[in-house]
């Protein structure tokens, strides 16, 4: 095929993964909307005996959102801007659309055992990776075979430069490989039964305590660095300058931004271990280089924003544009609020408490949330070849979801400084002035408030799966595809 | 530099990894050389403690309890002693928590006892008013995996080193052994609870999950 010859990009996985993040997008979040009503009325947890309480759900909502949501969105994206910015269709070669094909189709068995598994109690205990050892194993399959595809697709680029977005899914698919196999290091207890009946499913972790703490939070934390914020980097690198039709304001900029990115992340994980037994060193290490990380993650904000120049006002004529434009403001947000929180005075009161949750939902609702739509909401004309259903759906959704947002970390910045303080308070006598059950029924109107937030964010969401498949069933049929502005019929 | 990399993904992904890794060489590799060593006192968990363990982490409390103290004074007033690295030497894996919905639990067998435990995990908010714990009654009915927890402690021992069957330390055996003796200790839990059901089931040589989760609540000083 001659390189200036139009491309037929093949959608086949693309469409594949893009139901998939809507329907793991629906059950995580409705699980977490669920999860923030228990905690507001908690005659809820006791619906569903031992598998409806809060305590097994909540690994299924962390889960659900972080690798059924999230990940199927960066797979969808992945495998549209990967072909449109190397110039290949997976058409042209039959090993790499069997490598995608299969990439999807064990992802997509491993969610349900994820979720049958985590509500059955079956659980390795740590954070974003709790689940055991044979569904690890068979993630590090398909994660090998996302990287197989990855690289194959690379390797039969016609665009010689690569494009910012394939450096930051490149990051991803190394970084979580890495982090990915070095936390999971479990050592299934059966083999050592020594003639008991003990479960197979069982695994211990490699270390032990305050190397088990460390290991994980450098994993938990960057987890959150290379699922939540490189791909969804990546998503806006390719999809702000495609549907505004501006140039991405600095490449120096990008280039700045993403190596500072890769450098600097993975220190910051020790602040999730601050006024822990971990040593002292990596306790401020974790502080200091929070702090530092504004700067590469600001660095891509402003360059987003940047690109908008002399354009905003396409934000009031579509949409789109305005969620990538929140996203991208919501993701400075949380990139100056983390930082604050891993001070070390401010970590004192806002360890352990509801202001975490509330930092990590405004990152995740604002900043992924808000980009996988887009991202999805921008696909959708060209890979079903039809005018999205309805602009005005759309705004509403928006609006909603902002609203939900917006009620959400409010409420939670309140609660968690609420309790951090009181936690804390002493009277004239120089005893704890509250008992701890004191500062959890004082929670009772912002869990609530933030349930509704939540409420509405899923209502936006079921709007904007309405929207997609309304588009794909019953949208105006395109003869072409088009250049940068998205169509959407009013 | 940077263009050239650009043009040559495989260099571009060999620096990056690079770039990506060292935090976490310079971070973990100091750490692992001089493994967390056991404060003098700490003892590995004994076989229905670690049953109990399971209970906690298969019903996810570390969701909303944290195990870890932090050295300020209104912590230490409230929870006790701050923690040290020493006392999680054999917690694998560890359960320190993010998050306290509810109260610290590194020292909760200092203050709490088998019968406060026994009617708060059937119904929290009567022995705390106000509190938006679940309930738990299923622990009442259902066995702990004692089994697992001897394949367990015993892959502690053998691939760890854990001082199991040691001088002053925890007796793990054989199966067989191990089983009678996490019997003996569930039967010593039982003896300060209520639940005829429970009792009964202990009598008939089961241990329910109950048990097991308060010998490891107990056992947590």
């Amino acid at each position: 095929m001659q390189s200036n010859a139009q491309l037929e990009y093949d959608y086949s996985v693309v469409k594949l993964f893009t139901f998939t993040t809507i329907l793991f997008g629906i059950i995580g979040m409705l699980v977490g909307v669920i999860l923030a009503f228990q905690l507001a009325f908690p005659e809820l947890s006791n619906l569903a005996g031992e598998y409806g309480t809060f305590s097994r759900l909540r690994p299924i909502h962390t889960n659900g959102v972080a690798f059924g949501f999230t990940l199927s969105g960066i797979f969808a994206t992945w495998y549209y801007v990967g072909q449109r910015v190397l110039k290949m269709s997976l058409k042209e070669s039959k090993f790499l659309m069997t490598v995608a094909k299969l990439h999807f189709w064990l992802y997509f068995i491993t969610i349900p055992l994820a979720v049958v598994t985590l509500i059955m109690g079956i659980t390795t205990s740590k954070e974003y990776a709790e689940l055991e050892w044979p569904l690890d194993l068979l993630i590090v399959v398909w994660w090998v075979l996302w990287g197989v595809s990855m690289f194959g697709m690379i390797g039969m680029r016609r665009e010689r430069t690569i494009y910012v977005s394939v450096w930051y899914y490149m990051s991803s698919f190394l970084a979580v490989a890495m982090l990915f196999l070095f936390n999971n290091m479990e050592v299934p207890t059966m083999f050592w039964a020594n003639g008991a009946p003990s479960s197979a499913m069982h695994s211990i972790s490699m270390y032990a305590g305050t190397n088990d703490a460390l290991v994980q939070w450098w994993y938990g934390h960057n987890a959150v660095a290379f699922v939540f914020t490189t791909p969804i980097i990546a998503m806006i690198y390719y999809f702000l300058p495609k549907e505004s039709g501006q140039n991405v304001f600095s490449y120096k900029l990008s280039v700045l931004a993403f190596w500072g990115l890769m450098f600097v992340y993975l220190w910051a994980g020790g602040h999730h271990l601050i006024y822990s037994t971990v040593p002292d060193w990596m306790q401020t290490m974790g502080s200091a280089m929070s702090v530092v990380l504004i700067l590469p993650s600001w660095g891509s904000a402003i360059n987003m924003l940047l690109t908008m120049k002399g354009e905003w006002g396409q934000l009031q004529t579509s949409p789109l544009i305005k969620f990538m434009i929140m996203a991208s403001t919501f993701y400075m947000l949380s990139t100056i609020e983390g930082p604050i929180q891993a001070i070390k005075s401010v970590n004192a009161i806002a360890h352990f408490t509801d202001w975490i949750p509330g930092h990590v939902h405004d990152g995740t609702l604002g900043w992924v949330g808000f980009m996988v739509m887009a991202a999805l909401f921008h696909m959708a004309p060209r890979i079903f070849k039809r005018e999205l259903y309805s602009k005005s759906l759309m705004e509403t959704q928006f609006w909603l979801q902002t609203v939900g947002i917006v009620l959400y970390f409010t409420s939670m910045w309140i609660a968690g400084i609420t309790q951090g303080m009181m936690w804390r308070a002493y009277d004239e006598y120089g005893s704890l002035l509250y008992s701890f059950i004191d500062t959890v029924t004082v929670l009772h109107p912002y869990y609530t408030l933030r349930a509704v937030g939540g409420l509405f964010y899923l209502i936006g969401f079921l709007l904007f799966a309405y929207n997609i498949f309304k588009t794909m069933t019953s949208g105006r049929v395109l003869d072409k595809e088009p250049a940068n502005a998205s169509p959407m019929a009013s | 530099m940077f263009h050239w990399l650009e043009q040559r993904p495989f260099f571009f992904a060999v620096m990056l990894f690079l770039t990506v890794a060292f935090a976490g060489f310079i971070e973990i590799v100091p750490d692992f050389a001089k493994a967390s060593q056991p404060t003098v006192g700490t003892k590995p968990f004994t076989v229905l403690e670690l049953a109990g363990k399971q209970v906690y982490i298969k019903d996810s409390c570390n969701a909303c309890h944290s195990q870890l103290i932090r050295p300020f004074k209104s912590e230490t007033d409230r929870y006790g002693m701050y923690s040290l690295s020493g006392e999680y030497a054999y917690d694998r894996p560890f359960v320190w928590g993010s998050k306290r919905t509810g109260p610290d639990l590194h020292r909760v067998g200092n203050y709490r006892t088998t019968d406060w435990h026994e009617n708060h995990m059937m119904n929290p908010s009567a022995v705390v008013p106000g509190s938006i714990m679940p309930k738990y009654p299923h622990m009442f009915t259902n066995n702990a995996d004692v089994a697992t927890a001897y394949a367990n402690a015993n892959t502690q021992k053998s691939l760890f080193g854990v001082p199991y069957d040691k001088e002053g330390m925890p007796a793990l055996g054989s199966w067989e052994d191990a089983k009678a003796q996490a019997l003996e200790d569930a039967k010593k839990v039982a003896a300060d609870m209520k639940n005829q059901s429970v009792k009964d089931a202990v009598a008939n040589g089961q241990v329910p999950e109950i048990v097991a989760l308060i010998a490891y609540l107990n056992s947590l000083k």
